[in-house]
């Protein structure tokens, strides 16, 4: 088989699974006690398990094992979670996560996880912390189905012989007549208890628990016991009919799995037990078993699992994914028809003909809904840009020494594909950010009589075409007069135009290149990157940053964002015969002025009054080099007043169109930026229109 | 062994040149070009060619040849170039045709008035046919979208 064509599905699923594993533990990280979340997380890494077993990516398969092992424990109340378990967790998915992005660089996936691998079995082995082995000890692992070992179990029981213990196989029968089987069997695992370890038990305890066995239950124990004093202990549990304690060697245990196969016709007991667990995986689904091919596990749990995880996805997931390059061949097929369309109703407008007009006003109808579906599925909820920032925030916190509570509102908040791929890193910044220079350390806050924990809020929401994000913080606010003193240490502001700068514009200095308040270096921030590159990234996005600040309670940062980037409202004009558009997120009005109120400065530089100030006149046509129009003759002069910031400037047009929706269009890699042109456009008629870039006529 | 090469032949004053047909994407008729400011003379603008807005380069212009105006014959040939797309405007397109690897010879310092560099080479078909093969990274030269990066407004 082929797997190649499988590789970017494998990556996809693998990401989500790892992102979902992020998340969880998180969640569980705040609720240690909701075994409901670990069996989530269960699933997720299960699944994960099989699908990169099946791909062949060996190690991935077996770190997610070990990690299994773990959290299974956890989910039978066999082991509490703790801060070390959380740690070696967290770091086993730092490790899955660099091998599926090794894989997606074309790698093999492979890592060295010695260190993590030793620290999961540790956990499980109880010996990480000794005072806990005791009360793994009183209840018994669950793991597989049949009585087949697998690695890990195999592992467990060598290194106990290897310890001078002794490993026993318990076969326990029950009466025909036993009343309460699962009371007998939980009496019977009471009495093992205080002797030792059940590394695996047939049937898991969870299914002896529920009386779904037979009658007759296997038991791995590893103790220092002997075993005549045990079968003896055991034998005072009435109804049994049996107790059989072999004791197992090295050799024996090493060659276990291949006696039980070569054994499952002959022995009566243990058969029945095998074969009424594998009828589980002949109506399960295939590629469950193909998924547990890669692992000496044993394909009924597994399968069993699997089943349970993809009845849960087909729920949630009633989604395809669509290569974006795909939509955008979609979108410009659909342009392309659009003008067409254009081209029809002239036609049909021309010609007069009723049938003809009314099956071209359908088509106009049904090719405005396509669009806009169109345009709906490149909208994504940034919740893919926000689940990764709890994770993030966390691991901040905690290397900081803080705490902190994270808030997320609004991730189901959409926005256009194009956008969603650039806003990560600047959020990541700010988030830092907020972390590292607003949330004070714990002290600090007591002593401002401040609960210890502070408070990170991410926000999303809509608010007509744009979307605004909200990083707000109850930190230390920022300190207006540091901030200026250092703006004049640097030379950015005189002395004289720092006394009458307005709060938000002291602010704004936050963002000049190389501008840092933290008085010291620290590992996340504080070496001056960042926020300038956060300003000029989603300045390029086309949206905007406030600052909005309290000494003493705390920083909100907004940004500002357009819905989308491949739509926009537009004012089109003319300059001449050449057709323009301009972004209408940047034009404040639109006007005309007489050439008697322009004046003229010394430089030769136009400025006109607007409102109480005067502004620039700027002609588009000279700027652009057009040669069939000139604004400097007309008497009369169309002006669109646009905005950068606190900046205004008119420009000098000669004559309007009309608004509309237009999709924007690159120049193509060869014409990468034209100054003054952020794009093109197609209108209606096919004709290419270019898009004025104001912000770049306002420097 | 010689490998064979289709090209594309097109004309571009009086003289016959080919360009690899892999490299070619359409061979369009003149349509509409709106003009894009501050950018080099030889690049004409850009077209819609169906839904893609493609920059167009009048060939002609960027040899430093003369400019002529465009007749029925003129033609667009869309280029497909290290992720570069570019539509070349040419006297006319006329033909498609095989010629051996082995054929093409050096070209000579100045063919027609075209610096050499944007040259792969000369190829000698038929008796007296020269067709000269184009060096499209020469001709697409990123150190000229470079420069137009830093014109200012």
């Amino acid at each position: 088989m082929d797997l190649n064509q499988y590789l970017s599905m494998f990556i996809d699923e693998a990401n989500d699974h790892l992102q979902a594993l992020n998340e969880h533990m998180l969640e569980l990280e705040s609720r240690p006690d909701d075994v409901s979340i670990v069996q989530v997380i269960f699933r997720s890494a299960h699944t994960l398990k099989g699908m990169s077993a099946t791909m062949g990516f060996e190690d991935l398969a077996s770190l997610t094992h070990e990690m299994e092992n773990v959290l299974d424990l956890v989910r039978n109340n066999q082991l509490a979670m703790d801060e070390f378990i959380f740690d070696a967790l967290f770091k086993s998915l730092d490790a899955l996560e660099a091998m599926v992005a090794d894989i997606t660089a074309g790698g093999a996936g492979k890592a060295d996880v010695t260190q993590i691998v030793v620290a999961l079995q540790s956990i499980v082995r109880g010996d990480y912390k000794h005072a806990d082995s005791a009360a793994t000890s009183e209840q018994q692992q669950a793991e597989d189905d049949a009585d087949t070992l697998d690695e890990f179990q195999r592992s467990i029981l060598e290194q106990s012989v290897e310890a001078g213990l002794h490993v026993y196989h318990m076969r326990v029968q029950l009466r025909e007549d036993c009343v309460l089987k699962a009371a007998r069997a939980y009496m019977v695992f009471q009495v093992l208890g205080p002797h030792g370890e059940v590394v695996k038990s047939t049937p898991p305890a969870q299914d002896i628990e529920q009386d779904k066995f037979d009658g007759s239950f296997h038991v791995f124990f590893v103790t220092t016991t002997e075993a005549a004093v045990l079968e003896k202990e055991v034998g005072t549990v009435s109804e049994l009919e049996s107790v059989h304690v072999t004791s197992l060697g090295l050799e024996d245990i090493k060659q276990w799995n291949d006696r039980i196969q070569a054994l499952s016709g002959k022995q009566e007991v243990a058969a029945t037990a095998v074969v009424e667990q594998q009828a589980a995986p002949q109506n399960g689904s295939a590629p469950a078993n193909a998924a547990a091919g890669g692992m000496k596990e044993d394909p009924a749990a597994t399968s069993a699992k699997t089943i349970a995880a993809t009845a849960n996805k087909a729920v949630q997931n009633r989604t395809i994914r669509v290569d974006i390059d795909r939509l955008d061949v979609l979108m410009n097929l659909l342009s392309e028809m659009l003008i067409d369309r254009v081209r029809l109703e002239k036609i049909a407008g021309d010609l007069k003909q009723n049938e003809l007009t009314e099956t071209v006003e359908h088509l106009t109808r049904v090719s405005s809904d396509l669009q806009n579906i169109v345009l709906k599925m490149r909208m994504v909820p940034i919740d893919v840009v926000f689940n990764r920032f709890p994770r993030m925030v966390r691991d901040l916190a905690k290397s900081l020494d803080k705490k902190v509570d994270f808030v997320i509102t609004g991730a189901d908040t959409e926005l256009d594909r194009t956008v969603i791929d650039e806003i990560g890193d600047p959020l990541v910044h700010l988030l830092r950010n907020a972390v590292d220079h607003g949330i004070e350390p714990i002290s600090d806050r007591i002593a401002a009589g401040k609960s210890e924990t502070g408070t990170v809020n991410l926000r999303a929401y809509h608010n007509g075409n744009h979307v605004f994000i909200e990083i707000e913080e109850n930190g230390r606010g920022i300190n207006r007069e540091l901030v200026l003193n250092k703006a004049m240490k640097n030379g950015i502001v005189t002395q004289e135009k720092a006394a009458s700068m307005s709060d938000e514009q002291v602010y704004q200095l936050l963002f000049a290149s190389g501008f840092s308040t933290a008085e010291k270096v620290s590992d996340v921030s504080g070496r001056g990157v960042g926020l300038d590159v956060v300003k000029s990234k989603i300045t390029s996005l086309g949206g905007h940053v406030i600052i909005e600040s309290k000494l003493g309670h705390g920083t909100k940062f907004i940004v500002q964002l357009p819905l989308t980037l491949s739509i926009l409202s537009a004012m089109l004009f003319r300059l001449g015969n050449e057709k323009y558009a301009i972004p209408l997120t940047s034009i404040v009005e639109t006007g005309m002025v007489s050439k008697q109120q322009i004046r003229r400065l010394h430089g030769g530089m136009r400025m006109i009054d607007y409102r109480d100030s005067v502004i620039p006149l700027l002609s588009l046509s000279a700027l652009f080099d057009c040669t069939e129009y000139s604004d400097f003759q007309e008497e009369e002069i169309e002006i669109i007043i646009v905005r950068k910031g606190e900046r205004l400037a008119a420009l000098a047009i000669d004559d309007f169109i009309g608004q509309s929706e237009i999709v924007l269009k690159p120049l193509g890699n060869y014409l990468k930026s034209v100054p003054g042109i952020s794009g093109a456009t197609i209108l209606g008629d096919g004709q290419v229109a270019l898009i004025v870039d104001p912000n770049a006529l306002l420097k | 062994m010689a490998e064979e090469l289709k090209v594309v032949v097109f004309s571009l004053a009086h003289e016959e040149y080919g360009i690899e047909v892999e490299k070619v994407k359409t061979i369009e008729r003149m349509t509409p070009i709106t003009r894009v400011p501050k950018t080099y003379d030889f690049i004409k603008g850009v077209i819609n060619l169906r839904g893609v807005v493609v920059p167009i380069i009048d060939l002609r212009g960027r040899f430093g040849l003369p400019e002529s105006e465009f007749t029925d014959q003129t033609r667009i040939i869309i280029v497909t170039h290290q992720e570069l797309e570019v539509g070349f405007i040419v006297d006319a397109a006329s033909d498609v045709m095989d010629i051996n690897e082995d054929s093409i010879e050096p070209a000579p310092e100045v063919v027609g008035g075209i610096q050499a560099k944007y040259l792969r080479g000369v190829a000698k078909i038929g008796d007296n046919r020269l067709l000269i093969m184009l060096n499209l990274t020469e001709v697409l030269h990123k150190s000229e979208i470079v420069k137009l990066e830093q014109l200012e407004v």
